[in-house]
């Protein structure tokens, strides 16, 4: 492994494992014996520096976040629905009192945050949920424990927490953003959507380019602010979990059981706020005018 | 912290997710759970309207019950008038039966009384002969004399 100071290793922890297509000609060192080979031709492969994963550019992929995302949003969907398949009406044992728990809850935020009628919107605020809670709770597996296997297993980065890259965040709140486009224009019609764009907050023709430019950024924030809150809450909180694993082993309880007692609440926070705030942009899509 | 195509996989990881919770997921279990509060909704106010039905038969029960009662005092009362009635009705009875019974007995007596005097006349008639013969030493043919003998008794 490539971390050698506490430098390098917290550098190496914040990399993910990336599999993308490095061009012709590229130079790639051995990170292990500096050692320079040139490529021939354009060529799809693991990044093994983050300098490589960064000069991949756009045609890349993270291979861990897509990956454990995949699985916990299978995960989430299994027990679902084998849950739903067994639903009783009757007196609910344990997984299912558990699932209809956070229906419930989801329903909750969804009666309170949306004001429209959408059958779409209360799964889709269970999908969010559970599924960004899932992965935030990867965050409480040690950092060490599941990139030492990977490692073990011959690959270089491992970053097991999907939403401490912004990419897993920007891919939900992308996925929240098209669908408030979708509603807004179905809703209120691409006129009347373009008409709200352009008076609103000032009625007034004069001031319709000013008001194209608020209403368009305050659109484009929506993603924006979703993604880097959930973003930048889970990566600090990483980033901190590493600092912890720096000191001794002996020390390090003292430290990272407070902070994952507090993650616990943190997990679930973030993954409510991020569901609240994307109802309730939904919900305004709803309104029309 | 690159921006890459992930970012694109995680959009399309995310649609396919929603698109299953949407069709497979939510459906059953929110039908569930409505089917559950219906029949909990229903079961209270099921038990709502069993204690109003108790409240009202208990209601009709009392009023029953009294009803009973003063049909069972009215039937006392009518019992207790006949019979009464009947005893008053025995003693009547009873009465006119004793006096009967004493009328009968002083007849009776009468007829007795009257016997006795037809027998005692008749002995005196025979001692009054009797006497007679003793005093006139003869006899006395009591054939000749019945007429006088009968209008001696008569007087006696």
């Amino acid at each position: 492994m490539a971390a050698d100071t506490p430098v390098e290793y917290i550098q190496h922890h914040l990399q993910n494992l990336t599999y993308g297509k490095l061009p012709a000609g590229y130079e790639r060192v051995d990170p292990y014996t500096n050692d320079v080979t040139v490529l021939q031709e354009a060529s799809w492969t693991f990044a093994r520096t983050s300098a490589e994963a960064t000069d991949m550019g756009f045609m890349a992929f993270h291979v861990d976040t897509l990956g454990w995302s995949i699985f916990m949003g299978i995960l989430f969907l299994t027990i679902f629905r084998m849950v739903a398949k067994r639903a009783t009406s009757g007196v609910p044992s344990g997984l299912q009192n558990v699932v209809e728990m956070t229906v419930e809850f989801v329903q909750t935020i969804v009666r309170d945050g949306f004001h429209g009628r959408n059958p779409v919107i209360a799964p889709l605020a269970l999908t969010m949920f559970v599924w960004i809670f899932l992965m935030n709770s990867l965050k409480l597996i040690p950092v060490d424990f599941i990139p030492q296997i990977a490692h073990a297993l011959g690959l270089e980065y491992f970053k097991i927490v999907p939403t401490t890259d912004p990419n897993g965040t920007f891919g939900i709140s992308i996925g929240v953003f098209l669908l408030i486009i979708f509603y807004s224009i179905k809703v209120k019609g691409a006129g009347g959507f373009a008409k709200e764009l352009s008076f609103t907050p000032f009625n007034h023709w004069a001031l319709v380019p000013f008001n194209l430019v608020l209403e368009i950024l305050g659109l484009l924030t929506k993603p924006l602010s979703l993604a880097l809150r959930l973003f930048g809450n889970m990566y600090a909180g990483e980033v901190v979990f590493i600092l912890i694993a720096i000191l001794p082993f002996w020390v390090q309880w003292t430290l990272n059981v407070p902070w994952a007692i507090f993650h616990i609440l943190v997990v679930t926070l973030q993954a409510f706020i991020f569901t609240t705030l994307a109802v309730v942009y939904l919900s305004q899509a709803h309104e029309d005018h | 912290m690159n921006i890459n195509l992930t970012l694109i996989g995680q959009a399309i990881a995310f649609a396919i997710f929603v698109w299953f919770c949407v069709k497979y997921v939510w459906p059953p279990i929110t039908a569930a759970m409505e089917a559950r509060q219906k029949k909990i909704a229903d079961g209270l106010s099921a038990a709502d309207r069993a204690s109003l039905d108790l409240e009202l038969a208990q209601e009709k029960a009392s009023k029953e019950l009294q009803k009973a009662k003063q049909e069972a005092a009215a039937l006392i009362d009518q019992a207790n008038k006949r019979a009464a009635q009947i005893v008053e009705a025995s003693k009547d009875d009873a009465r006119k039966e004793g006096e009967k019974l004493i009328e009968q007995a002083r007849a009776e007596i009468q007829q007795e009384r009257v016997q006795a005097r037809d027998a005692l006349r008749k002995e005196v008639a025979v001692l009054a002969v009797a006497g007679a013969e003793k005093i006139l030493e003869t006899s006395v043919d009591a054939k000749a004399h019945s007429e006088m003998l009968d209008k001696l008794a008569a007087e006696l």
